[in-house]
């Protein structure tokens, strides 16, 4: 690879977020929707927890961007809640490393439902949005999912050397 | 977290930055949400992140080429195709009669005023749909290459599905009337009662508002379309009464509805450019059928198939109506 480190580190990054994009906007048939993890927010809390000295805030907040102009969606609804997840991540990234992994899950939950809560607001005061039980579900299955997601992410960090 | 002296100086803290992003995006959603002056930011950035939009559709699309290529006869194939393209046309030709029989025959008494309403149509493949839970919007294959405009009215074989909010070159996004973001005009064709329809998150649900207890309506009534506000033609079946229930407790009855439209099975809906002639000017020369007379007689023209490339038909040519260049006036707030 002639690539250095830090380029290839960055190409590694912006890929699983490509990916996580990808995911978040792939076609699934209606009963299934409710059950889409937050794999933008999933992806963005790993690195923030793993490689904070490389994303960060910025990077939340241009991802969140790109997810609002995918889903068409008021323009700065998703940043605003990915910059707040990625904040409380990087506030909380000593302590998470630590934590046993169900603890970890149990904090990812936290941070999706932080992500949800912001966006449900935004959506009251613009639209006056009908709140269902069922728009929480997607935070449960992101808690249910992380486990997975960070073996899978941690082995592509170590395979890429990513730091 | 970056807190000693000399680190704080060269980069902001974690929490500089937080703020700053966060006014960032404040404002742009203040921006996005008063003026749409976003709109030409939203199209370019959209047009950029288009290869994701693909990268998603990808499998549902090899997919489905690849059950075409195990469905069998390709003649067949073409020839069930060609039909079933052709189907929703003729359809929407249909459609509107009841509408216009009870209008007609109070055109009769009235005979004067009529705006001849000629509606031309192009069949729009359905890419994706919303992938939110609460927002009811879908992204069709046409975009303003194809002469879409924003509030564009979309309908499918049954009734109005809702209407173009966003427009990129070769795509659009279309708000469907059940978003809780969309108000459309109606009137009861029982009795000709105005008001007005607004979404409400759920796929099957919309709800007529602000009706008092004396109001003449009825569960079975069809809501069409009025034509008030100018985004939408008069005539299409909008929403069908399925509940009301007056509480004595509130103000206002809470009166629930069923879109006419199949919103959540189409794969495919008609794009309408409502032509409109000033009223009084081109009134027919047979004053006892203004509108009587099949509006869309020979005007919905064959689209080319949905498929295709460019139109050929081309759509260019229709003008938006001045009504609906504000584009969003239709859609309301719930208050």
């Amino acid at each position: 690879m002639s690539l250095d480190q830090s380029n290839r580190s960055r190409l590694v990054i912006a890929f699983t977020f490509l990916v996580a994009l990808v995911l978040a906007i792939l076609p699934v048939p209606g009963w299934a929707q409710p059950f889409r993890p937050d794999w933008v927010s999933l992806v963005l809390i790993y690195w923030c927890m793993a490689t904070p000295q490389r994303v960060g805030v910025g990077i939340g907040w241009t991802v969140g961007l790109i997810l609002d102009v995918l889903y068409g969606s008021l323009l700065g609804e998703q940043a605003l809640a990915k910059t707040l997840v990625a904040f409380l991540t990087l506030k909380l990234h000593l302590r998470m490393r630590m934590f046993p992994r169900w603890q970890q899950a149990v904090t990812v939950l936290v941070l999706v439902a932080v992500n949800h809560l912001v966006v449900l607001w935004i959506r009251d005061l613009v639209t006056h949005t009908p709140v269902r039980w069922s728009y929480w579900t997607s935070s449960v299955v992101s808690m249910l999912i992380w486990p997975w997601l960070f073996v899978i992410l941690r082995d592509v960090r170590r395979r890429a050397r990513v730091s | 977290m970056l807190s000693s002296p000399g680190w704080s100086l060269r980069t902001p803290s974690v929490l500089t930055r937080f703020v700053i992003f966060t006014i960032l995006s404040l404002a742009l959603m203040v921006l996005d949400h008063q003026g749409r002056r976003l709109a030409k930011i939203r199209a370019g950035l959209s047009v950029v992140f288009y290869p994701i939009e693909i990268a998603a559709t990808l499998p549902a699309r090899v997919g489905e080429s690849f059950l075409n290529f195990v469905g069998g006869d390709s003649a067949l194939q073409e020839k069930y195709s060609k039909l079933a393209a052709e189907q929703p046309l003729l359809e929407a030709k249909l459609q509107r009669y009841e509408a216009l029989e009870a209008q007609n025959t109070h055109l009769r008494k009235l005979l004067g005023s009529a705006a001849l309403v000629a509606d031309r149509a192009v069949v729009a493949k359905i890419l994706q749909v919303s992938e939110e839970p609460f927002t009811r919007k879908i992204v069709i294959a046409k975009g303003s290459s194809d002469g879409v405009h924003e509030g564009q009215p979309v309908i499918d074989n049954h009734g109005i599905m809702g209407q173009v909010t966003e427009v990129d070159p070769g795509q659009s996004r279309v708000t469907l009337i059940t978003d809780p973001g969309h108000a459309i005009p109606v009137e009861d064709v029982r009795n000709g009662l105005r008001t007005i329809v607004f979404g409400t998150g759920d796929e099957d649900r919309v709800a007529v508002r602000y009706l008092t207890a004396p109001t003449d309506i009825k569960v079975g009534d069809l809501l069409v379309s009025s034509g008030i506000g100018g985004t939408f033609p008069f005539g299409y079946p909008v929403a069908r009464v399925t509940r009301i229930v007056n509480n004595p407790n509130e103000p206002f009855l809470d009166i629930h509805a069923r879109p006419v439209a199949h919103l959540e099975y189409n794969k495919e809906v008609l794009l309408i450019w409502p032509v409109k002639t000033a009223p009084g000017k081109t009134l027919p020369p047979n004053p006892a059928s203004p509108i009587g007379a099949p509006p869309m007689n020979g005007a919905i023209r064959k689209a080319p198939s949905p498929a295709g490339g460019t139109p050929r038909g081309s759509p260019m040519a229709a003008q938006p109506h001045p009504a609906s260049v504000g584009g969003l006036s239709d859609i309301g707030h719930a208050h």
